[in-house]
Protein backbone atom coordinates (compact mmCIF):
# COMPACT_ATOMS: atom_id res chain seq x y z
CA UNK A 1 0.00 0.00 0.00
CA UNK A 2 1.68 3.38 -0.68
CA UNK A 3 1.16 5.98 1.51
CA UNK A 4 -1.02 8.72 0.12
CA UNK A 5 0.13 12.59 -0.58
CA UNK A 6 4.31 12.00 0.63
CA UNK A 7 4.70 13.75 -2.84
CA UNK A 8 1.80 16.09 -4.06
CA UNK A 9 0.01 18.46 -1.52
CA UNK A 10 -2.82 17.70 -0.05
CA UNK A 11 -5.78 19.65 -1.31
CA UNK A 12 -6.87 20.51 2.24
CA UNK A 13 -3.94 21.35 4.05
CA UNK A 14 -1.97 22.57 0.57
CA UNK A 15 1.21 20.64 1.94
CA UNK A 16 2.81 17.27 1.21
CA UNK A 17 2.06 15.30 4.65
CA UNK A 18 6.47 14.85 5.14
CA UNK A 19 6.27 18.74 5.10
CA UNK A 20 3.41 18.88 7.60
CA UNK A 21 4.27 16.22 9.74
CA UNK A 22 8.25 17.93 10.18
CA UNK A 23 6.50 21.45 11.03
CA UNK A 24 4.33 19.53 13.40
CA UNK A 25 7.09 17.76 14.67
CA UNK A 26 9.30 21.49 14.61
CA UNK A 27 6.15 22.85 16.42
CA UNK A 28 6.54 20.43 19.58
CA UNK A 29 10.39 21.48 19.63
CA UNK A 30 9.67 25.47 20.09
CA UNK A 31 8.02 24.33 23.27
CA UNK A 32 10.52 22.14 24.03
CA UNK A 33 12.81 24.31 24.00
CA UNK A 34 10.29 27.01 24.98
CA UNK A 35 10.43 25.18 28.32
CA UNK A 36 14.05 25.40 28.78
CA UNK A 37 13.95 28.88 27.51
CA UNK A 38 11.37 29.55 30.45
CA UNK A 39 13.25 27.76 33.35
CA UNK A 40 16.43 29.74 32.24
CA UNK A 41 14.53 32.93 32.56
CA UNK A 42 12.62 31.94 36.79
CA UNK A 43 16.64 30.67 37.62
CA UNK A 44 17.87 33.16 36.72
CA UNK A 45 15.71 36.21 38.23
CA UNK A 46 15.01 33.89 41.37
CA UNK A 47 19.10 33.56 41.58
CA UNK A 48 20.77 36.33 44.29
CA UNK A 49 24.15 35.63 42.60
CA UNK A 50 24.38 34.44 38.13
CA UNK A 51 27.68 34.38 37.37
CA UNK A 52 28.60 35.93 33.71
CA UNK A 53 28.68 33.25 31.05
CA UNK A 54 32.54 34.64 30.32
CA UNK A 55 33.11 33.23 33.44
CA UNK A 56 32.66 29.65 33.15
CA UNK A 57 32.66 29.62 29.05
CA UNK A 58 35.33 30.62 26.08
CA UNK A 59 33.05 33.40 23.85
CA UNK A 60 35.79 32.81 20.97
CA UNK A 61 34.93 29.08 21.15
CA UNK A 62 31.37 29.62 21.20
CA UNK A 63 31.84 32.06 18.27
CA UNK A 64 33.25 29.70 16.72
CA UNK A 65 30.40 27.04 16.63
CA UNK A 66 28.13 29.36 15.75
CA UNK A 67 29.87 30.15 12.82
CA UNK A 68 30.26 26.52 12.09
CA UNK A 69 26.64 25.58 12.63
CA UNK A 70 25.84 28.71 10.32
CA UNK A 71 27.65 27.43 7.75
CA UNK A 72 26.46 24.02 8.11
CA UNK A 73 22.71 26.12 7.49
CA UNK A 74 24.03 27.21 4.12
CA UNK A 75 25.57 23.89 3.06
CA UNK A 76 22.42 22.01 3.90
CA UNK A 77 20.04 24.97 1.98
CA UNK A 78 22.70 24.62 -0.76
CA UNK A 79 22.04 20.23 -0.22
CA UNK A 80 18.26 21.23 -1.56
CA UNK A 81 19.19 23.46 -4.32
CA UNK A 82 21.46 21.44 -6.02
CA UNK A 83 18.93 18.23 -6.04
CA UNK A 84 16.02 20.74 -7.31
CA UNK A 85 19.03 21.93 -9.95
CA UNK A 86 19.43 17.93 -10.77
CA UNK A 87 23.25 18.09 -9.44
CA UNK A 88 23.21 14.70 -7.44
CA UNK A 89 26.95 15.44 -7.52
CA UNK A 90 26.82 18.43 -5.90
CA UNK A 91 24.33 17.54 -3.68
CA UNK A 92 26.71 14.87 -2.01
CA UNK A 93 29.32 17.32 -1.65
CA UNK A 94 26.90 19.88 0.40
CA UNK A 95 25.26 16.97 1.86
CA UNK A 96 29.33 15.70 3.20
CA UNK A 97 30.09 19.20 4.33
CA UNK A 98 27.11 19.89 6.29
CA UNK A 99 27.91 16.18 8.12
CA UNK A 100 31.52 17.47 8.56
CA UNK A 101 30.36 20.90 9.76
CA UNK A 102 27.76 19.09 12.09
CA UNK A 103 30.59 16.73 13.15
CA UNK A 104 33.15 20.02 14.00
CA UNK A 105 30.51 21.32 16.22
CA UNK A 106 30.35 18.34 18.32
CA UNK A 107 34.06 17.87 18.12
CA UNK A 108 34.54 21.72 19.70
CA UNK A 109 31.56 21.04 22.21
CA UNK A 110 33.15 17.57 23.33
CA UNK A 111 36.34 19.73 23.83
CA UNK A 112 33.98 22.59 26.28
CA UNK A 113 32.67 19.80 27.99
CA UNK A 114 36.12 18.13 28.71
CA UNK A 115 37.27 21.59 30.16
CA UNK A 116 34.15 21.79 32.13
CA UNK A 117 34.29 18.51 33.64
CA UNK A 118 38.65 18.46 34.56
CA UNK A 119 37.79 21.83 36.07
CA UNK A 120 35.09 20.35 37.98
CA UNK A 121 32.24 22.20 36.63
CA UNK A 122 29.41 19.93 36.50
CA UNK A 123 25.78 20.73 36.74
CA UNK A 124 25.87 20.32 40.37
CA UNK A 125 28.14 23.33 40.77
CA UNK A 126 25.78 25.93 40.20
CA UNK A 127 22.54 26.72 38.98
CA UNK A 128 24.09 28.28 36.16
CA UNK A 129 25.86 25.08 35.05
CA UNK A 130 23.12 23.15 35.59
CA UNK A 131 21.05 24.64 33.31
CA UNK A 132 23.93 24.94 30.87
CA UNK A 133 24.40 21.34 30.63
CA UNK A 134 21.00 21.03 30.15
CA UNK A 135 20.12 23.11 27.07
CA UNK A 136 23.60 22.35 25.57
CA UNK A 137 23.35 18.82 26.03
CA UNK A 138 19.93 18.45 24.72
CA UNK A 139 20.77 20.59 22.00
CA UNK A 140 23.94 18.46 21.25
CA UNK A 141 21.73 15.28 21.18
CA UNK A 142 19.64 17.14 18.37
CA UNK A 143 23.01 17.81 16.08
CA UNK A 144 23.54 14.13 16.52
CA UNK A 145 20.24 13.14 15.45
CA UNK A 146 20.73 15.57 12.48
CA UNK A 147 23.96 13.92 11.67
CA UNK A 148 22.73 10.13 11.45
CA UNK A 149 19.56 11.49 9.21
CA UNK A 150 21.87 13.24 7.19
CA UNK A 151 24.35 10.84 7.03
CA UNK A 152 21.72 8.17 6.15
CA UNK A 153 20.72 10.66 3.17
CA UNK A 154 24.18 11.14 2.30
CA UNK A 155 25.29 7.77 2.01
CA UNK A 156 22.58 4.72 1.59
CA UNK A 157 19.32 7.01 1.54
CA UNK A 158 20.36 8.54 -1.37
CA UNK A 159 19.69 5.76 -3.48
CA UNK A 160 16.23 6.79 -3.87
CA UNK A 161 16.95 9.86 -6.30
CA UNK A 162 17.57 7.41 -9.02
CA UNK A 163 14.27 6.02 -8.46
CA UNK A 164 11.72 8.59 -7.03
CA UNK A 165 13.36 11.81 -7.22
CA UNK A 166 10.71 13.91 -5.68
CA UNK A 167 10.10 11.72 -3.01
CA UNK A 168 14.43 12.05 -2.32
CA UNK A 169 13.97 15.99 -2.55
CA UNK A 170 11.18 15.85 -0.15
CA UNK A 171 12.66 14.22 2.51
CA UNK A 172 15.89 15.72 2.14
CA UNK A 173 13.89 19.42 2.80
CA UNK A 174 12.10 17.80 5.33
CA UNK A 175 15.80 16.67 7.32
CA UNK A 176 16.94 20.58 6.13
CA UNK A 177 13.81 21.92 7.66
CA UNK A 178 14.93 20.20 10.78
CA UNK A 179 18.43 21.01 10.68
CA UNK A 180 18.00 24.91 10.69
CA UNK A 181 15.81 24.33 13.16
CA UNK A 182 18.88 23.01 15.46
CA UNK A 183 20.65 26.30 13.71
CA UNK A 184 18.14 28.25 15.03
CA UNK A 185 17.85 27.14 18.79
CA UNK A 186 21.97 27.51 18.81
CA UNK A 187 21.40 31.52 17.59
CA UNK A 188 19.44 32.07 20.78
CA UNK A 189 21.60 29.56 23.04
CA UNK A 190 24.61 31.75 22.34
CA UNK A 191 24.35 35.05 23.27
CA UNK A 192 22.05 33.69 26.68
CA UNK A 193 24.29 31.24 27.91
CA UNK A 194 27.94 32.58 26.53
CA UNK A 195 27.64 36.28 26.67
CA UNK A 196 24.82 37.48 29.43
CA UNK B 1 11.12 25.95 -2.26
CA UNK B 2 9.29 25.26 -6.08
CA UNK B 3 10.05 25.90 -9.88
CA UNK B 4 12.25 25.95 -12.14
CA UNK B 5 16.20 25.99 -12.90
CA UNK B 6 15.87 29.93 -12.79
CA UNK B 7 14.17 30.41 -9.92
CA UNK B 8 16.53 27.77 -8.07
CA UNK B 9 19.50 30.02 -8.80
CA UNK B 10 17.36 32.87 -8.01
CA UNK B 11 17.27 31.48 -4.11
CA UNK B 12 20.40 30.30 -4.29
CA UNK B 13 22.25 34.18 -4.86
CA UNK B 14 19.27 35.01 -1.80
CA UNK B 15 20.73 32.07 0.32
CA UNK B 16 24.49 33.89 0.20
CA UNK B 17 23.56 37.22 0.86
CA UNK B 18 21.43 35.78 4.34
CA UNK B 19 24.89 33.67 5.27
CA UNK B 20 26.34 37.27 4.82
CA UNK B 21 24.28 38.95 6.84
CA UNK B 22 24.33 36.31 9.39
CA UNK B 23 28.02 36.33 9.42
CA UNK B 24 27.57 40.32 10.37
CA UNK B 25 25.03 39.42 12.85
CA UNK B 26 27.07 37.14 14.32
CA UNK B 27 29.97 39.59 15.29
CA UNK B 28 27.68 42.03 16.29
CA UNK B 29 26.37 40.22 18.45
CA UNK B 30 29.88 39.37 19.67
CA UNK B 31 31.16 42.61 19.82
CA UNK B 32 28.17 44.02 21.37
CA UNK B 33 28.60 41.64 24.27
CA UNK B 34 31.84 43.80 24.82
CA UNK B 35 29.93 47.00 25.57
CA UNK B 36 29.50 48.51 29.14
CA UNK B 37 26.21 48.52 29.29
CA UNK B 38 23.57 47.32 32.53
CA UNK B 39 22.88 43.88 32.35
CA UNK B 40 18.91 43.92 31.35
CA UNK B 41 19.69 46.53 27.82
CA UNK B 42 22.68 43.99 27.02
CA UNK B 43 19.84 40.97 27.32
CA UNK B 44 17.46 43.19 24.67
CA UNK B 45 20.52 43.83 22.13
CA UNK B 46 21.23 40.34 22.42
CA UNK B 47 17.59 39.36 21.79
CA UNK B 48 17.32 41.82 18.98
CA UNK B 49 20.29 40.29 16.95
CA UNK B 50 19.17 36.21 18.10
CA UNK B 51 16.15 37.38 16.73
CA UNK B 52 17.14 39.36 13.43
CA UNK B 53 19.40 35.90 12.90
CA UNK B 54 16.55 33.65 13.73
CA UNK B 55 14.04 36.01 11.50
CA UNK B 56 16.10 35.19 8.45
CA UNK B 57 17.28 31.18 8.86
CA UNK B 58 13.15 31.07 9.14
CA UNK B 59 12.46 32.86 6.77
CA UNK B 60 14.53 32.08 3.64
CA UNK B 61 16.38 28.75 4.69
CA UNK B 62 13.46 27.46 5.87
CA UNK B 63 11.40 29.32 3.23
CA UNK B 64 8.31 30.56 4.97
CA UNK B 65 8.73 33.48 3.30
CA UNK B 66 7.16 31.88 0.42
CA UNK B 67 4.74 29.68 2.19
CA UNK B 68 1.41 29.95 1.37
CA UNK B 69 -0.09 27.17 3.03
CA UNK B 70 -3.02 28.42 5.71
CA UNK B 71 -2.40 25.17 7.50
CA UNK B 72 0.50 25.88 8.09
CA UNK B 73 0.59 29.68 8.94
CA UNK B 74 -2.48 29.18 11.64
CA UNK B 75 -0.61 25.59 13.19
CA UNK B 76 2.60 28.27 13.27
CA UNK B 77 0.63 31.36 14.54
CA UNK B 78 -0.72 29.21 17.30
CA UNK B 79 2.80 27.90 18.18
CA UNK B 80 3.96 31.72 18.71
CA UNK B 81 1.17 32.25 20.71
CA UNK B 82 1.69 29.56 23.00
CA UNK B 83 5.42 29.95 23.13
CA UNK B 84 4.50 33.72 24.06
CA UNK B 85 2.69 32.14 27.36
CA UNK B 86 5.25 29.93 28.00
CA UNK B 87 7.86 32.74 28.16
CA UNK B 88 5.49 35.13 30.32
CA UNK B 89 5.16 31.97 32.83
CA UNK B 90 8.71 33.17 34.86
CA UNK B 91 6.98 36.21 35.60
CA UNK B 92 4.10 34.83 37.18
CA UNK B 93 6.24 33.47 39.28
CA UNK B 94 7.30 36.59 41.18
CA UNK B 95 3.84 38.49 40.51
CA UNK B 96 3.39 38.73 44.39
CA UNK B 97 6.63 40.66 44.82
CA UNK B 98 5.86 43.54 42.12
CA UNK B 99 5.88 46.75 43.97
CA UNK B 100 7.73 45.38 46.88
CA UNK B 101 10.92 46.36 47.73
CA UNK B 102 12.55 43.26 48.33
CA UNK B 103 16.36 43.99 49.21
CA UNK B 104 18.78 41.07 48.16
CA UNK B 105 19.85 39.07 50.97
CA UNK B 106 23.24 40.40 51.49
CA UNK B 107 22.72 44.00 49.79
CA UNK B 108 23.59 46.08 53.21
CA UNK B 109 26.63 43.60 53.56
CA UNK B 110 28.97 46.94 53.34
CA UNK B 111 27.30 48.94 55.73
CA UNK B 112 27.10 46.29 58.43
CA UNK B 113 30.85 45.76 58.15
CA UNK B 114 30.97 49.48 58.58
CA UNK B 115 28.96 49.53 61.73
CA UNK B 116 31.08 46.58 62.97
CA UNK B 117 34.70 48.75 62.44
Amino acid sequence: MEIPYTVAARPDTGLNNVKLGIWLFLASEVMLFGGLFSTYVILRIGGVDWPLGAEYLNIPIGAFNTAVLIGSSVTMVMCFASLKLGDFAKYRMYMGATILLALTFLAVKGFEYYEKVSHDHLPSHSTFLAIYWTMTALHGLHIVGGVIVNGYFWGPGSRMWHVKREMFENRVEAAGLYWHFVDLVWIFLFPVLYLL
Amino acid sequence: MSGSAEETKKHVDIYMKVAGALAVLTVLTVLASYLDVAVPLAIIIAVIIATAKGSLVVSYFMHLVDERSRTLIFTLALTVVFWIVLMLVPFLTISDTYGVHKPLPNADAAHAEDEAH
